[in-house]
């Protein structure tokens, strides 16, 4: 193993007293608690971890965190789950890993053979050919080469996700230097402060970098500073949590790995912040070259992190390829860890004397006005070609490792997403915030301050005007004495790889070279986001944290512009690739979709009931199906139960609205076509309610129980949209309307009995209600007991039979089922579902939403014109109708049919086709039902002029067969309506 | 999601609501002395700025005001607008 | 067209390392006067421009772009092309989409990677299954395939869907397969569509915003205000989606659409995995896998008027939810990026391809899943610019359907409920 031996001094983050075994394409390895297993690797010699997703080209790890864009590996061993990147995966034990998208492994994939057809597939390729005969062909092929890793297969219900809101005055998002300032500022003026960081241990940067803060090591004042957050009381840090979304009005999502307690795997944050401060850091940039993929190729930053947190040495002798001040820093750590640092190679003549100095003292060779050319080697880098800038003078330089830094992009990711701009800083060759948008604060090196001492600084500065922002008077906070270099900058994109036939990679992960984008902006595709979608640069699981800036400065370079005028694409939700279970929490079906019960529920249920969606989420028994019985029988049966003896149903989801106040009348002209205001006491009347552009709405029937009460009830589907128009209405049109509208849907219990025996069966169950049909006539109501319960019954009837609606407080609703269920044994009662209710009132003519009232058809159509009033001014859809109306188009109107075959039941929905032909329809069967009054079938459908064409024969187009149906009155039963008036 | 000023209850998340979508105008009072055109088009052409637009909200899950506000279409800033107790747009 | 584009083509510049690759569409100066000008670079204006062209002899045509070309809604849709609708009027015109699709990669010669793998809808409601019965049956009298299936065949079309059992809170009862529902490029399409106008003569302006239109003596259209400058044509048709209104209204034009932000997400690529489009509407989501390997996943709009091209988080964790509900193994699969589009819906959810009160000025808007009508769409509103009169698959979708408040009601509903 390849670790720097720290002697007595203690590592940090790993543990060497716990090793860890694990596999990596199929070999065992150790590593330690606190690696990652890109660490790991690394440790144990092995550079070459994979393969390119389009070339499959060797590759290796090239950086140390997020922005891993070279190596993903499969998750096995208790695991399932794909394209991580190596870096991001916290060594467990027994933890199994492989490369994704190579076979049989990366020192032997078969896919390599691409690369030797690369040529032939440029940018885009694929818009070019496979057109002949048709893409189908080829597409098979195309997909089992595209896609990295395999989706998991197990279905993971031991892994709880669950998701929390979370409000605070300050969100701190990222805890390195900046945030750390910048939440202990806020938390010491008094703020309620969140503090997010995406890594297992608070410090960002200061892990990998090494510094002295106040004179100690990092680990040091980090333990003094976690103490003092704890010490304000006000200041909640979440480690391992990654801020990954940030949208309007200060809502940040933060998905947390391995939560308290246990059992819950990820927990998502749903953060409400008053001011944000984004102190998310910045991540470096690789530089671009011939075959600067090769595994051994690794950014400066990256290196000094397995350096200085891991204890892990990479390569044994580098070279170090820059065009900043940073990668000096980097290469002296590296230096001081024992690696042999063969060279330091930088793109700018004049380098500042103090780092020319501690070059020197640690003798490295230096090449300013230089750049790396090409690195050397296949499956491993072996040496760099460099070559002055100056006079083209080439040197090769042996190597296992080369570091190299292009310069520092502030992750403003987040930034943007709370729509802050960006611009362009041509001293810091990168993109910065600019104008903030909501109450966000970039810090640090978020914001473009790259040196320690600048990030504690504006950290500390940040927290104070956020606290300050949200009315909290900013507390002193000292900020630790720590040494901070500058950071100088040459902007340099790889340009010197123009023209270049070797591959040089601006996006590692999607195999995109300076070569693709040079023939997008030749075939005009030079735009940012052309250029992105055409060479898919940035379009990887890694998204191009690395290779975006650089592919912008080689189009800024291309065109002949400045970056700042290239532009970024857009930065959008999430930072980083999240889990779906995380997304949606813990949400199974029955709490994707509440359910609602009546308090009969449990009954149908143990009757065996085969339970269906009655609309907003009500479950009503469908039928009731006895040992042996098909659906059809059930529902024949229970049908006919209803016309031959006695039925019982559970109604109580039907929607019903309590409606009190002088102005009640007013409200029920208003939203129903017909006049209200002669209703006598304890009357029902049916309504049908429009919206303003003339089209039912909703129907139902309503009760009057005083001058100023009313009960209204409405369809089970269409309750919640009633009740929102009802409350809009009267609370934004009409606010000097005294009346007030109540939903009692829940409050009261429905069992409705219905059938020739009913009047006798309630004699039988217990009421002090006189149910004398001359007492208690059709369409009116009664308030008194029913089976020792308090009761309202009603006379209304959506079978065609003698009915009472029996309705109680729903607490009271299994026991008044109960009574009447046991009671009725007598009569042999049956309880029916909503099909057999749907054959009833097929049979009688009677409207359902959803089928007859499909959202097109008016009053007139569905022949309740009589419903229509012309005495009042104005209600809703009135005008909307008159204009429709005037147009004397055909309509398509309510009518029967009956089938030429007694037997035949056509499909809901058929069309009906003129003589049956295959074209446009003039109509379709909105109901078809076997009846068991007329012992035939029975259909009703909207028909074009209907009303005119009854008698005629008209043709129903069902596939290949044509239906012959005679058109007829929409009422099959009991035209008069004798039975359920008696 | 957003964050709704309730005249009642204060700032609430979105969730707690139900958008009543674009108010122009109120419902006029007398329809029948509209032409049809203009009828029509108080039925099916609603404001569609790119910009501040006047909405009703219900806070169906809270207190049950329905109250106006005026939402930016473009950046979802919002403005309350409402005047006392009748909580009539300003 | 210029270079015309092959195996024979890629390999000969191969050999030349792709340095001798023409622009795919030029960059011409700005003129002042066109005979036609088309507002909007995206899939609807640059396939009228392809079919004026193509069709009509028309190629004194300017297309305008406020930012780049292929943009707008092309570039930020889940790429479905079907024709399973409802009413008469939809079904012929839907279908005729499909089948200009068929031909468009080799008619345009640009590999628009149409791929015409079917689509499922799962059905996990009894109303749901009537309305998908009553719907295959309307398509088949209009020749367009849709057919039930079993469940356990749905199970092994789809292997990943697992959830909805029997005891499932919304166990699936049925499904319908579309046969003719497929996939395509959606930047290809923009791109190839570009192509072939700008080879028949089309100017194609990116970066070009119009300010306003323009309208003449007798109140007929007479040009666009750009911020590059005014353009003279008595002929403008507004093919700009969620933007038509903000565009329509600077000539006193005022349209029954609302705009909406529609989002989608993908996620991280994977090994082929789903080889249908997958929609379940009971809960509303509807997945497909690219040929790179991520999964598309669309859900429902936002609740409230937008022009903002966001991530309503709420209904975007409702459409994973559900979708996990159906595919519980997904858990563990990772989001990896997400967009929103900003598109219009008519007063009753249907397209408007029409001419308008204002003499010379076009719209083609309303779109709710545009791209499948792209080509059809294109066609049409070509058909109307050249001949002034619509073509007959478009004469329901005129503006004109709406002053006699007569709906084409795809869905049962107006977008007002």
């Amino acid at each position: 193993m390849s670790r720097v031996d720290r002697g007595s001094a203690p590592d940090a983050l790993i543990d060497r007293d716990s090793p860890l075994r694990f596999t990596f394409n199929g070999r065992t390895y150790t590593g330690y608690r606190g690696d990652t297993l890109a660490s790991a690797l690394l440790a144990n010699g092995i550079s070459l971890t994979g393969r390119s997703f389009k070339y499959h080209r060797p590759r290796g790890i090239q950086g140390a965190g997020y922005e891993e864009p070279a190596t993903l590996v499969q998750l096995s061993g208790g695991e399932d789950a794909t394209n991580w990147p190596v870096t991001r995966v916290p060594l467990s034990a027994g933890l199994a890993a492989s490369s994704v998208n190579c076979w049989p492994s990366p020192d032997f994939d078969v896919g390599a053979i691409a690369q030797v057809f690369s040529r032939l597939l440029p940018a885009g390729f694929y818009y070019k050919t496979f057109m002949w005969p048709n893409w189908h062909l080829f597409e098979p092929a195309i997909r089992r080469a595209a896609g990295l890793g395999r989706a998991p297969t197990s279905e993971p219900d031991h892994l709880r996700y669950e998701t929390r809101f979370h409000h605070c005055d300050v969100l701190v998002i990222g805890a390195g230097p900046a945030g750390l300032m910048a939440a202990l500022a806020a938390g010491r003026s008094g703020a309620r402060v969140l503090l997010v960081d995406d890594d297992t241990a608070i410090g960002g940067r200061l892990h990998a970098d090494g510094d002295l803060v106040d004179g100690r090591p990092a680990s040091d004042w980090l333990k003094d500073i976690a103490a003092a957050l704890e010490a304000t009381g006000t200041v909640r840090c979440l480690s391992d949590a990654t801020a990954w979304a940030h949208h309007e009005h200060n809502f940040v999502m933060v998905t947390e790995r391995g939560p308290c307690p246990a059992h819950v795997f990820q927990r998502t944050w749903r953060v409400r912040a008053r001011q944000v401060v984004i102190a998310t850091g910045a991540i470096e940039r690789p530089m671009v070259f011939a075959n600067n993929d090769r595994p051994g190729v690794m950014l400066a930053s990256a290196a000094c992190c397995y350096v200085n947190r891991y204890a892990v040495r990479p390569g044994k002798s580098t070279v170090v390829f820059t065009n900043n001040d940073s990668a000096w820093h980097a290469a002296f750590d590296l230096h001081a860890a024992g690696i042999a640092v063969r060279g330091l190679v930088d793109v700018r003549p004049q380098i500042p004397a103090s780092l020319l100095k501690r070059a020197s003292s640690a003798g490295i060779v230096v090449h300013t006005g230089a750049v790396v050319q090409e690195a050397l080697g296949g499956r491993h880098l072996r040496a760099v070609r460099i070559a002055s800038r100056g006079d083209g003078r080439k040197t090769t330089i042996d190597c296992d490792l080369l570091c190299t830094s292009g310069g520092w992009n502030p992750t403003v990711h987040l930034y943007s997403q709370s729509r802050g701009r960006l611009r362009y800083d041509p001293n810091l060759a990168a993109f910065v915030p600019g104008e903030a948008r909501q109450g966000t604060i970039p810090a640090g090196s978020a914001n473009g301050a790259f040196g320690l001492g600048s990030c504690l600084a504006e950290g500390r500065d940040a927290g104070h005007a956020a606290a300050e922002r949200c009315g909290f008077a900013p507390a002193a906070t000292d900020l630790p004495v720590v040494s901070d270099p500058a950071y100088r900058i040459e902007a340099y994109w790889g340009v010197e790889s123009f023209g270049s036939v070797k591959k040089a990679f601006v996006d590692i992960q999607n195999d995109v070279t300076v070569s693709d984008l040079e023939l997008a902006v030749r075939e005009g595709f030079g735009a940012v986001e052309h250029a992105k979608r055409y060479t898919t640069a940035g379009m990887g699981v890694d998204q191009g944290k690395t290779g975006n800036v650089n592919a912008i400065g080689l189009l800024a370079a291309l065109n002949g512009d400045d970056p700042g005028a290239v532009g970024t694409t857009t930065f959008r939700p999430p930072y980083v690739p999240v889990e779906f279970g995380a997304v949606a929490g813990h949400r199974p079906g029955s709490l994707l979709l509440p359910y609602r019960h009546t308090p009969m529920t449990r009954w149908h249920k143990e009757r065996g009931a085969v339970m269906y969606e009655a609309g907003a989420r009500w479950r009503r028994p469908g039928f009731y199906p006895r040992a042996g019985e098909t659906m059809e029988q059930a529902v024949t049966r229970e049908a006919a139960a209803v016309r031959n003896g006695l039925g019982i149903y559970d109604g109580s989801p039907l929607g019903k609205f309590d409606i009190r106040g002088p102005d009640a009348v007013k409200l029920l002209d208003f939203v129903y076509t017909n006049d209200w205001d002669d209703l006598g006491p304890d009357r029902g009347r049916y309504g049908i309610m429009l919206s303003d552009d003339g089209l039912i709405l909703d129907d139902g029937v309503t009760f009057k129980l005083a001058d100023d009460h009313y009960l209204m009830t409405t369809s089970t589907a269409n309750a919640d949209m009633v009740y929102r128009m009802l409350e809009g209405l009267l609370q934004t049109d009409r606010p000097d309307w005294r009346v007030a509208v109540t939903p009692v849907t829940e409050h009261w219990a429905n069992a409705t009995v219905c059938g020739p025996t009913a009047r006798e069966f309630m004699r039988t169950v217990g009421t002090d209600i006189d149910l004398d049909g001359d007492d208690f006539p059709f369409m009116s109501m009664r308030v008194g007991r029913v089976a020792n319960l308090p009761a309202r019954m009603f006379r209304v009837s959506y079978t065609g039979e003698l009915s009472f609606e029996i309705n109680v407080p729903a607490g009271g609703g299994l026991q008044l089922w109960e009574s009447l269920i046991e009671a009725g044994q007598a009569f042999s009662i049956t309880p029916i579902g909503s099909e057999a209710n749907h054959l009833l009132r097929v049979e009688k003519g009677f409207l359902s939403p959803g089928h007859e009232v499909d959202g097109t058809a008016d009053p007139y159509d569905l022949g309740l014109g009589w419903i229509v009033s012309g005495n009042k001014p104005d209600f809703i859809g009135k005008r909307a109708l008159e204009i429709r109306r005037a147009s004397g188009g055909p309509r398509r109107e309510l009518v029967g049919l009956l089938t030429a075959d007694p037997h035949e039941i056509v499909p809901e929905g058929s069309p009906i086709t003129p003589d049956g032909r295959k074209e446009a329809s003039e109509g379709f069967v909105s109901a078809c039902v076997m009846s068991v009054a007329r012992g035939r079938s029975v259909a009703l459908a909207l028909l074009r002029d209907g009303r005119a064409r009854i008698g005629q024969t008209v043709s129903i187009r069902v596939k290949k067969d044509v239906v012959r149906a005679a058109v007829t009155k929409p009422v099959f039963y009991d035209p008069a309506g004798e039975r359920l008036r008696s | 999601m957003l964050t709704i000023p309730c005249p009642w209850c204060g700032d609430r998340h979105e969730s707690e609501f139900f958008c009543g979508g674009a108010y122009e105008k109120a419902r006029p009072a007398r329809p029948e002395t509209l032409s049809d055109e203009a009828w029509v088009d108080y039925v099916t052409v609603s404001p569609n700025p790119a910009g501040p637009l006047v909405e009703r909200w219900w806070h169906q899950r809270g207190c049950g005001l329905w109250f106006f506000l005026e939402r930016d279409t473009l950046t979802h800033d919002i403005r309350p607008l409402f005047d006392g107790e009748d909580h009539e747009p300003r | 067209m210029r270079q015309r584009y092959s195996i024979f083509s890629l390999a000969r510049n191969a050999l030349g390392f792709h340095r001798n690759w023409q622009r795919v569409w030029r960059s011409p100066p700005l003129r002042d006067a066109y005979d036609v000008v088309i507002v909007g670079a995206g899939g609807h204006g640059l396939a009228a421009a392809y079919y004026l062209a193509h069709n009509h002899g028309v190629t004194d045509v300017a297309v305008l772009d406020r930012g780049w070309l292929g943009g707008g809604n092309i570039a930020r849709n889940t790429v479905t092309i079907r024709s399973n609708y409802l009413r008469d009027e939809s079904i012929p015109f839907f279908a005729k989409s499909v089948e200009l699709y068929k031909g468009l990669s080799r008619e345009l010669n640009y590999n628009l990677m149409f791929s015409q793998r079917g689509m499922i809808d799962v059905v996990q409601t009894y109303p749901r299954l009537r309305d998908l019965t009553r719907r295959m049956l309307a398509m088949d009298i209009h020749g367009s395939t849709y057919r039930r299936i079993s469940v356990a065949e749905v199970r092994r079309r789809i292997p990943p869907l697992t959830g909805g059992g029997p005891d499932a809170r919304m166990p699936i009862i049925a499904a319908m397969v579309h046969p003719d529902a497929a996939v395509a490029r959606h930047d290809a399409v923009a791109w190839g569509l570009a192509r072939a106008a700008d080879s028949y003569g089309v100017a194609l302006h990116q970066n070009t915003p119009v300010r306003s239109l323009l309208r003449g003596p007798h109140g007929g259209i007479s040009g666009v205000e750009t911020e590059r400058g005014t353009i003279r044509a008595n002929k403008v048709a507004v093919a700009v989606s969620g933007h038509t209104t903000t565009i329509t209204e600077t000539a006193g034009l005022r349209l029954p659409l609302k705009s909406y932000n529609l989002s989608a997400f993908v996620s991280e690529p994977v090994k082929p995995l789903i080889n249908v489009v997958v929609n379940c509407p009971d809960i509303g989501v509807y997945l497909s896998q690219s040929d790179k390997g991520e999964l598309v996943v669309g859900g429902e709009t936002d609740p409230q008027q937008s022009f903002r091209r966001g991530i309503k988080e709420a209904v975007f964790e409702d459409a994973a939810a559900a979708m996990l509900d159906l595919f519980p193994s997904f858990k563990r699969l990772k989001l990896l990026r997400q967009w929103g589009g900003c598109l219009d819906f008519a007063h009753d959810a249907s397209p408007i391809v029409s001419a308008t009160d204002i003499p010379g000025l076009f719209v083609s808007a309303g779109w709710w899943g545009g791209f499948k009508a792209v080509p059809v769409g294109g066609l049409t509103l070509a058909h109307l610019i050249a001949t002034g009169r619509p073509h007959p698959l478009i004469e329901p979708f005129s503006l004109k359907r709406f002053e006699r408040l007569e709906f084409i009601l795809e869905s049962g509903t107006t977008s007002t409920r």
